[in-house]
């Protein structure tokens, strides 16, 4: 056989310099003609901490080469294409010998993600190798009607994974119960929550997978047509998703009688979004669809019954329309055999911040976070101290290390005060300060808000206000005590999920770093040393050579010393700005 | 919030004088049909790199669409711009993970590097820079994004030289 070499062509992999290593690749295959090997594209595999990816295949097995850069293509090239010889120690993953790395492949179970990587995504005849179309063709060939459908989805146990968890079968059955001519199905693509890239991986890797979970949709509540809402942001996934349309218009799959089911007329769009986080909301995304400004409105009545121009519509995450075709064709008990009783199958997880291995993990629900964090992450970078977790973007909330045992499952993640939402887990360190990330997230809500409820649009700011008040080192006592008031007040007077869950960051850190607060508060310290206006600037004089380019790099001209003498800052002067400790080459300034 | 109430500035500021003929196709594209609204002001900014003053009477004029309707949604969205920006667009990612990684040091470094502000262009038109909040690369964080390129694990000295070679190449 001709060896096969892969290279990992996401987002990920090519803000790594994939492109780079695989133009090298490219070069030596056209120059050099020993060089007798099949080269070719794939996408995310979820190793991003190790991009850009080469995955080898040859006669003798499977090679994922992690950390390629333009001189390592060379060199495995050379080593391992010409000379039979792999480079063991830029090997990630192989099913030849043991890794380093397979602590974090082994404990995952790839149900969503099964094919991201390990095909190229704007295929179609890779992705039929790989069961694209199987389920819908299923459906078909064996009559199975729309109820029987539902019912699969039903008992499979699966939730939406947009972050709401709200069962997907249900779902289905009210939008199939609704009577209308026309009915639409929308793949909710607008993953905005900051820290989150699970879906974007999806689109990018396996569109096709997508555009059947919706053919399937469709079929179930008996609509004639899809959109896909995706977020600008996304080139890569909406040049790929359009392409995946495209093929599978040809091929018959959309369209009329689409995938061989006679009277089953379906076809699917691409609706770019414009930037906005609301339009993640069901009622703001319609809005949005329908071409004006992305504000949700009351429910009821839900868009089972009136949504996308005032016809029954249901919307899917696309991670839960990615479950969708293995759930029909391998039957729900392939899927809920994984999971707890009320979390079936696995989730998809990004894993990022502070870790050693970030990237996107699929495991089964009711596993705990310190498996994930700690035996599939790897644990903290540079052997820091973990300190805590963040869960669900901004509408979620803190974990301490204390609650590091709680399984990942709807509920046991609700009762922590954070949310599940789609799956972003930002790990953070001890130089991470709670308040100002607190303050973070508010600043993300007020600006998201849509300013429709007055205490979500009033709200959001007054309490960004004292945020900011309290790390500028100006807080005051009874600030946390009404932190606490408009956080109640703003849950429960919005109207959508942005506004109910934006107090959640401040609500989380209050509950588990309280001290922190206090001290900015009080002590006006910040232990992780981020807020600047808290931090005392001073020489060490032991360290100071005297070289003055901190006084000269000073705005304020609080530094004074010549030239080889040891240096002094004048506490009423200094702004706390940091342009001395950034500037000095001798680590000779003390951050307290 | 999307929308600042009370507007202190002029909203459109020294626009150039463009050639609205080149929205022509983008009318006739859309003329009638429904939800038209974010595509029509997409697709113009995708010709002008804005969206000039002079677009929007163009479009209510010939496509029957409000210019209340069109203002609204082009000030509620990230996306759109209603003032000329630089040939190169850097968009600096501040969502959590980058964050946490300490991102704001990167626009720091930008800022000094090209001698801007947070927002603004630089004088020679070839640079914008924004904040944005996720570009979905949050493992490689932090991250940039010039044109459709993005780039990771970056701290202030990287993307000055990634600065310094775009420069070259316009």
């Amino acid at each position: 056989m001709k060896t096969k070499v892969i290279v990992g062509m996401g987002s990920c992999g090519i803000a790594a310099g994939a492109n780079k290593t695989y133009d090298v690749l490219e070069g030596l295959k056209t120059v050099d003609e020993q060089l007798d090997i099949e080269l070719s594209k794939t996408s995310c595999v979820g190793m991003c901490y190790a991009e850009p990816l080469v995955e080898i295949i040859d006669e003798t097995g499977y090679y994922l080469y992690g950390g390629i850069d333009e001189k390592k293509a060379k060199e495995i090239l050379e080593s391992h294409v010409k000379n039979n010889t792999p480079v063991k120690e830029y090997v990630v993953k192989s099913d030849k010998f043991e890794t380093s790395e397979d602590s974090y492949v082994n404990g995952q179970e790839k149900i969503a993600l099964r094919n991201c990587g390990y095909m190229d995504p704007e295929s179609l005849e890779e992705a039929e190798e790989r069961n694209a179309y199987k389920a819908i063709q299923k459906i078909g060939s064996e009559g199975k009607t729309d109820a029987g459908v539902i019912k699969d989805i039903l008992d499979s146990g699966i939730r939406g994974r947009g972050g709401g968890g709200f069962p997907t079968g249900l779902k289905w059955k009210f939008a199939n119960a609704s009577v209308s001519d026309d009915k639409y199905i929308i793949c909710n693509a607008d993953e905005g929550d900051p820290g989150a890239f699970m879906d974007r991986s999806l689109l990018e890797g396996d569109p096709h997978a997508i555009l059947e979970g919706m053919i399937i949709g469709a079929y179930a509540i008996g609509a004639n047509q899809g959109v896909i809402y995706c977020r600008a942001e996304y080139p890569l996934a909406i040049k790929r998703l359009n392409i995946a349309i495209v093929q599978a218009r040809e091929r018959g799959y959309l369209g009329k009688n689409a995938s061989g089911i006679k009277d089953f007329n379906f076809d699917i769009y691409v609706k770019e979004g414009a930037g906005a986080f609301v339009c993640g909301e069901e009622t703001a995304l319609i809005a949005s669809v329908e071409g004006e400004r992305g504000m949700p409105r009351k429910r009821p009545p839900f868009p089972a019954a009136s949504g996308l121009w005032k016809k029954p519509t249901n919307i899917n995450n696309v991670e839960t329309l990615a479950n969708i075709p293995y759930i029909i064709l391998n039957g729900p008990e392939s899927y809920n055999k994984y999971g707890t009783e009320k979390s079936k199958g696995t989730k998809v997880f990004a894993l990022t911040g502070k870790i050693k291995k970030g990237g996107l993990v699929e495991v089964p629900m009711g596993m705990t976070l310190r498996e994930i964090i700690f035996d599939l992450g790897g644990g903290i970078q540079d052997n820091g101290k973990f300190k805590a977790v963040q869960l669900g973007g901004p509408s979620g909330g803190c974990i301490p290390e204390s609650l590091l045992d709680t399984p990942v499952d709807y509920d046991s993640v609700n009762s922590t005060g954070a949310i599940m939402g789609s799956g972003g887990m930002v790990v953070m360190d001890e130089a991470t300060c709670m308040v100002d990330l607190a303050k973070f997230f508010l600043n993300f809500t007020q600006q998201e808000s849509c300013g429709k409820c007055t205490f979500c649009r009033m709200g959001t700011k007054r309490m960004l206000e004292i945020l900011t008040r309290i790390t500028d080192g100006k807080g005051k006592e009874g600030d946390i005590e009404l932190l606490e008031e408009l956080s109640g007040q703003i849950k429960e007077n919005s109207l959508c999920g942005l506004g109910q869950t934006a107090p959640n960051p401040v609500l989380t850190t209050l509950k588990y770093f309280r001290h922190e607060y206090e001290d900015h508060i009080f002590n006006k310290k910040c232990e992780a040393k981020v807020c600047k206006p808290l931090l005392t600037y001073t020489v060490v004089a032991d360290a100071c050579t005297g070289c003055t380019l901190c006084a000269r790099k000073c705005p304020v001209d609080a530094i004074s010393g010549g030239k080889k003498q040891v240096h002094f800052i004048d506490q009423d002067l200094c702004i706390q700005c940091g342009a001395c400790d950034d500037a000095c080459n001798f680590d000779s300034i003390l951050v307290s | 919030m999307r929308i600042s109430r009370v507007v202190t500035a002029p909203v459109f500021n020294n626009q150039p004088v463009e050639d609205l003929s080149k929205i022509d196709a983008v009318i006739e594209k859309y003329r009638g049909k429904k939800g038209n609204l974010i595509p029509i002001l997409q697709s113009v900014q995708d010709i002008y790199g804005y969206l000039p003053e002079k677009a929007f009477d163009k479009i209510s004029n010939e496509a029957g669409l409000k210019l209340a309707d069109m203002y609204g949604v082009a000030t509620f969205y990230a996306q759109f711009r209603l003032n000329p920006v630089g040939k190169n667009i850097v968009k600096v990612c501040h969502g959590t993970a980058c964050h946490v990684q300490n991102a704001r040091a990167l626009t720091t470094a930008l800022e000094d590097n090209l001698g801007i502000k947070d927002g603004e262009t630089t004088e020679d038109g070839l640079f914008t820079l924004e904040s944005v909040a996720c570009l979905g690369c949050c493992s490689l964080a932090p991250v940039m994004m010039i044109g459709d390129d993005t780039y990771g694990n970056l701290d202030g000295k990287a993307a000055s030289k990634i600065i310094k070679q775009v420069k070259k190449n316009s």
